[in-house]
């Protein structure tokens, strides 16, 4: 799949894009800019790690406003959280769609487990994703009819491939890689197409990112070069087909090629370990969209604001899970992300 | 030239309309924008109502100062009443010191509102900040209140011109 793709029919691609690079979303801004008072900071971060259990935690989450009526496991909490933020963005913006390039990492997820469900001959709904772009039944409906008509265009083939692959093969990894590509192809296309420099930006780090890591791990697992075509992305930060080669030679080449490129900082971050890479991305992408909190008009900060807030539910649940394991106050602490406020 | 000084008072009428007419719209603009902004932060924070609406209101002086320009050319016209006998070039002299109302009146309005939106936004995380963020877009306000005064000498210079 190409990355100057295109998702839907020009007629609604025009109108948000539009929406993106002419709207100023001054009542959204003005609301985010009190919603942004709730995010939490260093304290807040510091308090729920001083902690001694994660019991103790969640009580601190809940006094906070987390959760919901009904939530009591981190995970209900977690959960609940990644909703509300969405239903505050549906509220604040007409036209949900300007926010695609987050939602369509959640369509692929929801299309792989609609292929595993229908291979393995198993229901349940639970596996699917709610925020996204299309209708989980709608794709549910669509791999058990064998009926990829009723995806969008820009899903069907790439659909078709992973569910041959799956049933015919049975090889579960290429079919996640053949999807998981795909997603990143539609974020990145869809990131770039959309004119607002902040998402275009996003998408440029994330489709980075991912690319390093599928590169390091298939060193790692000692896959092959066809392996690397079949899942890595264009992005114009990144040679991908440098990146192949470097990848097939080692993990200094590799380090060697990053250091020629816009990612020279996240060498040593990665030299530690895939997690210290992550973590070294996730800062980055905070880092980025951090000057968003001055400014008072565009989609750019409602973006950071979301960004903000994954990040934000990234850190509790890496938090959470240390408390849960008994890791020491240090590690749980060199673990955690930069907060946006 | 005799069949042009007709037109004196239409130049000087659209002078004085533009000058009541373009920064107006623009301070509705600008106050709307206000608005919007305001109502987002009392949708979180309702007891910010006070702060926020001087805020908004701010960039709605530039109509006001529009309608005070058209106000005393109106009344130097003779529209008001008295005579409305106005050469060409002295209706196109009232037309010029109407423009810096007109032009200045509509881009400081909208610049002016653009700084009360972030200033808006800046009182909606620091509402003790009021003070301090109430004087960005305050400061805008100078360059408005220089076209009127300008308008207002020139429209009275005018008068007094024997042409």
């Amino acid at each position: 799949m190409k990355n100057n793709m295109h998702f839907s029919n020009g007629k609604n691609k025009m109108h948000n894009n539009k929406d993106i690079t002419d709207k100023q979303y001054i009542y959204a801004v003005a609301r985010i800019r009190s919603k942004e008072l709730t995010l939490f900071g260093k304290s807040d971060i510091e308090q729920l790690i001083s902690c001694s259990t994660e019991m103790e935690c969640l009580r601190i989450l809940t006094d906070k406003g987390w959760g919901k009526d009904g939530s009591h496991t981190s995970e209900q909490i977690l959960t609940s959280e990644r909703e509300k933020t969405w239903e505050l963005l549906k509220e604040l913006v007409e036209d949900i769609s300007v926010f695609n390039t987050f939602l369509y990492g959640n369509d692929y997820h929801n299309l792989k487990a609609a292929i595993k469900q229908v291979y393995r001959g198993t229901k349940g709904h639970n596996l699917y994703m709610s925020n996204c772009t299309l209708d989980p039944e709608v794709i549910i409906k669509a791999v058990s009819e064998h009926d990829f008509s009723l995806l969008p265009e820009y899903m069907r083939d790439i659909a078709e491939e992973a569910y041959q692959i799956q049933l015919r093969t049975g090889d579960s990894q290429l079919c996640d890689i053949v999807l998981d590509k795909a997603a990143l192809d539609s974020i990145y296309a869809y990131g770039k197409e959309s004119g607002n420099e902040l998402i275009s930006q996003y998408v440029e780090l994330k489709v980075a990112a991912a690319n390093i890591n599928i590169a390091i791990r298939s060193v790692k697992t000692n896959k092959d070069e066809e392996f690397l075509k079949r899942a890595l992305s264009e992005c114009e930060s990144l040679d991908i087909n440098k990146l192949i080669e470097c990848a097939i030679e080692g993990m200094e080449a590799i380090y060697d090629f990053l250091a020629t490129t816009v990612y020279f900082e996240g060498v040593p971050a990665l030299m530690e370990s895939s997690q210290a890479f992550e973590r070294w991305c996730d800062n980055l992408i905070i880092n980025y969209i951090r000057p968003q909190k001055y400014n008072p008009f565009t989609l750019s900060p409602l973006a950071a604001y979301l960004l903000a807030r994954e990040n934000e539910i990234k850190t509790v649940r890496i938090l959470l899970s240390g408390k849960r394991n008994d890791i020491s106050d240090d590690i749980i602490r060199e673990r955690l992300r930069e907060m946006y406020v | 030239m005799e069949a042009l000084n007709n037109y004196g008072i239409v130049l000087a009428l659209l002078g004085a309309a533009l000058a009541a007419l373009v920064p107006g719209m623009a301070s509705a603009k600008a106050v709307s924008m206000g608005g919007i902004a305001g109502a987002g932060v009392i949708a979180e924070d309702p007891s910010l109502f006070g702060k926020v609406l001087i805020l908004q209101l701010l960039p709605g002086t530039q109509g006001i100062y529009g309608l005070i320009i058209a106000f005393i050319t109106f009344s130097q016209i003779g529209v008001l009443g008295g005579s409305s006998d106005i050469s060409f070039v002295k209706g196109a002299l009232y037309f010029a010191a109407c423009l810096p109302m007109i032009i200045v009146g509509y881009t400081s309005a909208i610049r002016q509102a653009n700084a009360s939106v972030a200033s808006i936004g800046t009182v909606a995380k620091k509402p003790d900040q009021f003070g301090k963020a109430m004087i960005f877009p305050a400061m805008v306000e100078t360059y408005a209140i220089l076209a009127v005064l300008i308008s207002i000498l020139a429209v009275s210079g005018v008068t007094g011109l024997n042409i």
